[in-house]
């Protein structure tokens, strides 16, 4: 699975954090970081971190 | 799985509701019918920087998941009854449509001020066209600007209207501090300093009774005698629910629909409620039925209540756990965030800095009985990163039921 973030959307909100801690995370300066290509098994991690992330900045692309 | 679910609304809730429908196992139709003309978009942008012109229109579009891509979307039609007993719906282009399920994702519109004077020139801000000409208004030269209610979404606009360079921005609200109803004084003071420190002024503990001006608004009447010259007002004096097509089906529509701790409405397994139009009691909490417009809402909603349709429909025997989620919501001012989480307005008697000073960053906490309910980030990245921290441990804490 690749993961996308449109990093001019992104306002470093952190949820997606909460929802797949295993993908998503912030760095020092509160900036985001992310695994771009998550194992299959994280799916629903990410699927659920795309839904709550407020700029709706997380594409999942199959 | 055969039959058809029919979603009633188009915008957040009504799109996590189709999307997590299919998630649960839903295999037949699925149904949405929204009276706006555009598919689902997100609204917090409408206030901030889509407003701002930082951001396009074009970027609110959501994209739906491929699992719901065969959901039919009857855009631009309105329901207007429906029949829960005879399990149909009317559209106000004459049809009736049948369900075997029904979901309930009509929002709420701005609640209107009464009093009286002209219209034009007179906005609120809840669909992409409200933003649209709203932004039109706010980007002529020197507009003197006057919001109504200093609540979230009025704070913002004033904000953000600062921000486009407008003449001047006065907010008005009858309470002495603005956002102090759901954030408490401690709060509401310090946002009232960073607002006036850039620009924002405020007519507070006042309120309004008439606007001034023949065709179009030149002036807010306050009730003190005064009045502010105006060619652009904002109302942002809270919300009404969409549940009139609702009506005559014996349910409790007093604010919103209200539902059992399943999402449930009318005690009807085949009828669920989603989003700002649902009335749930939080089992996290005290049990009552409240509205929550948080933007968080509509998918955990649309999450929990999507499984118990599903298994209803699908005669699954499915133990099912009352809906009990943390609330998250945040507001973007001028250049700060605001981030809560939980529920401070159940903790408002017990106020306390948890970090930070109220001069600067600052971290809230609410208590009810010595527990903490909810914190409120104010200010930059250490403080939401400190809040988040309280986050794990709302979500760990036993029912706050007495
Ligand atoms: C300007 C603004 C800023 C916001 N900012 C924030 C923020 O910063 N943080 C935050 O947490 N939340 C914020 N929110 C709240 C958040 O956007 C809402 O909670 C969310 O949009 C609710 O989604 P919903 O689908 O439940 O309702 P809505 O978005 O209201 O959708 C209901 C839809 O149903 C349609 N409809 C109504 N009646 C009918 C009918 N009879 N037939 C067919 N269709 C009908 C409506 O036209 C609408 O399209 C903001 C809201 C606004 C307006
Ligand atoms: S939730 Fe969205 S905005 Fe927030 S950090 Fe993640 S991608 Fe960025």
């Amino acid at each position: 699975m690749k993961v996308v973030v449109d990093m001019n959307k992104c306002q470093d909100h952190g949820q997606c954090v909460f929802a797949a801690p295993d993908v998503f995370s912030m760095d020092d300066d509160g900036h985001l970081a992310y695994v771009p290509d998550p194992a299959d098994a994280l799916r629903d991690e990410v699927e659920e971190a795309a839904d709550v992330c407020p700029l709706q900045a997380i594409r999942i692309e199959d | 799985m055969t039959g058809r679910i029919l979603v009633a609304g188009a915008s957040l809730g009504g799109l996590r509701a189709a999307e997590q429908l299919r998630a649960a196992g839903w295999t037949g139709a699925v149904t949405v019918v929204g009276d706006e003309p555009h598919m689902p978009y997100n609204r917090p942008p409408l206030s901030k920087e889509v407003l701002a012109g930082k951001a396009p229109f074009a970027s609110l579009a959501f994209t739906p998941r491929s699992a719901a891509q065969d959901v039919e979307w009857r855009l631009g039609t309105k329901v207007v009854s429906a029949g829960l007993a005879e399990r149909t719906v009317a559209l106000d282009d004459g049809s009736t449509v049948s369900y075997d399920g029904l979901v309930v994702a009509t929002g709420v519109r701005p609640r209107r001020l009464r009093c009286p004077g002209p219209l034009t020139g007179r906005h609120t801000v809840r669909t992409l066209a409200d933003a649209q000409r709203l932004r039109d208004e706010l980007t002529r030269p020197g507009a003197r600007v006057v919001v109504v209610g200093a609540g979230f979404i009025g704070c913002e606009v004033a904000a953000t209207a600062v921000g486009l360079g407008v003449a001047e921005v006065t907010v008005v609200d009858p309470l002495p501090l603005p956002m102090v109803g759901p954030l408490g004084a401690l709060l509401a003071r310090a946002l009232l300093r960073r607002h006036e420190e850039r620009g924002v002024r405020f007519a507070l503990g006042v309120g309004v009774t008439g606007f001034e001006g023949e065709d179009r608004v030149t002036g807010v009447r306050l009730a003190d005698g005064a009045v502010l010259p105006a060619d652009v007002v904002v109302e942002s004096v809270g919300s009404v629910a969409n549940v009139e097509w609702l009506e005559g089906n014996g349910l409790d529509l007093s604010d919103g629909v209200l539902t059992d701790e399943l999402l449930r409405v009318g005690g009807r397994p085949e009828a669920i409620a989603v989003g700002d139009v649902a009335r749930f009691p939080n089992a996290r909490y005290d049990g009552v039925p409240r509205r929550v417009e948080h933007w968080s809402i509509p998918t955990d909603t649309a999450k929990h209540a999507a499984k118990s349709l599903v298994a209803h429909l699908s005669g699954s025997e499915q133990e099912l756990t009352p809906f009990a989620p943390l609330p998250t919501f945040w507001s973007d001012q001028h250049e700060f965030r605001l981030q809560s989480f939980g529920a401070p307005v159940l903790g408002l008697d017990d106020v306390r800095v948890l970090d930070g000073d109220p001069e600067g960053d600052v971290l809230v906490g609410y208590h009810l009985d010595g527990r903490l309910t909810g914190v409120v980030a104010l200010g930059g990245h250490a403080v939401a990163t400190s809040a988040a921290r309280y986050r794990a441990q709302l979500l760990k804490q036993p029912a706050l039921t007495s």
